[in-house]
């Protein structure tokens, strides 16, 4: 009995993925240039989809963004390089849809910020434990060994 | 005394910039045609297929664009408002029928209002493409000389026409 509805399931399992796959290649016409789509794919990863702003263009199915990848068969299809088809995506939606937008005054603080919040950090710990050092010991509670407190765990 | 200032002076920084940041709307994409020559285009008219226009037929006047299609929902919502904003005719304003077939935009026009002076037809999005649009409705100022000076995301509501575009036409015009 139960073997019969493992193998039930599993047949089931295979139906539906065979079913994916057929899926998978009615999507092949789009992708008539193997080499395009792949280069295509590369540079779409590295824009963000301006629909749905937390996922790339390569895995949007937003229609701007199916709009954009045709775009980018096109201008590769024409002999751009991937450089030149990041400016025609910029000069249109901005260094916004680049998810690694140039160094320029707009963005420095974007990309030195982490650097100065840890610069900051340090010096703020540097600081402190320097005014701790030179703190006399009656300063600080006496270290207390944990074991012989009476109520401790163990 | 002084060990609180430190910490209360950080909070409040945050607290400023959260505070700001409750008011910006993450969803708009500034556009990088802000005060660059509007791209270029021909398109044909919605009406008549056989007449186009172009960017350079515009050039000398103050014109807005207003992107919008048949199928969007916001713009049924933002129509109204345009009609009767326009309905003496005193703003150059012209339309992009985006993304839309022909009949539908047509329809929709004449059901709900026509506001525009002139109405472009961009079935396949590529003037749109060009406009950095990304939802429709859009709106775009546009200069005598053919700058864009102002975009507006979303649907138009009576403040940002007082507030954003009327200001902006009449610094233009003025």
């Amino acid at each position: 009995m139960a073997k019969s509805i493992i193998r039930t399931a599993c047949i089931a399992l295979l139906i539906g993925l065979g079913g994916a796959r057929s899926w998978a290649a009615e999507a092949q016409p789009v992708a008539a240039n193997p080499a395009i789509e792949a280069q295509m794919m590369v540079i779409a990863a590295e824009l963000r989809c301006v629909v749905c702003q937390n996922v790339t263009v390569a895995d949007s199915h937003a229609g701007v963004a199916e709009d954009m990848r045709q775009k980018i068969r096109d201008q590769l299809a024409a002999g751009r390089t991937a450089d030149e088809v990041r400016t025609y995506m910029t000069d249109r939606y901005g260094d916004f849809v680049l998810y690694k937008p140039p160094f320029s005054a707009r963005t420095a603080l974007l990309w030195v910020g982490p650097g100065l919040l840890l610069v900051g950090a340090l010096l703020g710990l540097n600081l402190v434990m320097r005014r701790r050092a030179r703190l006399p010991d009656a300063a600080f509670e006496p270290d207390t060994d944990d074991n012989s407190t009476p109520n401790s765990a163990t | 005394m002084k060990k609180l200032l430190i910490p209360l002076v950080l909070f409040l920084a945050l607290s400023v910039f959260l505070y700001i940041g409750l008011f910006r709307d993450p969803r708009e994409v500034p556009s990088p045609l802000i005060d660059k020559p509007a791209p270029a285009f021909v398109a044909q008219s919605l009406n008549d297929p056989a007449r186009s226009i172009k960017r350079e037929d515009l050039l000398g006047k103050v014109w807005v664009l207003n992107v919008w299609a048949s199928w969007c929902v916001a713009c049924r919502e933002e129509h109204p408002l345009l009609v009767e904003w326009n309905k003496d005719n005193k703003v150059m304003l012209i339309g992009l029928d985006y993304k839309d077939q022909r009949a539908d935009g047509l329809g929709w026009l004449q059901r709900f209002g026509n506001p525009y002076t002139d109405s472009l037809f961009d079935p396949d999005g590529n003037i749109g493409f060009d406009y950095g649009v990304y939802g429709v409705p859009e709106t775009f100022v546009i200069d005598k000389s053919g700058v864009v000076r102002l975009k507006h995301i979303g649907p138009l509501t009576p403040e940002a026409l007082s507030e954003k575009i009327e200001p902006m036409l009449r610094k233009l015009n003025g």
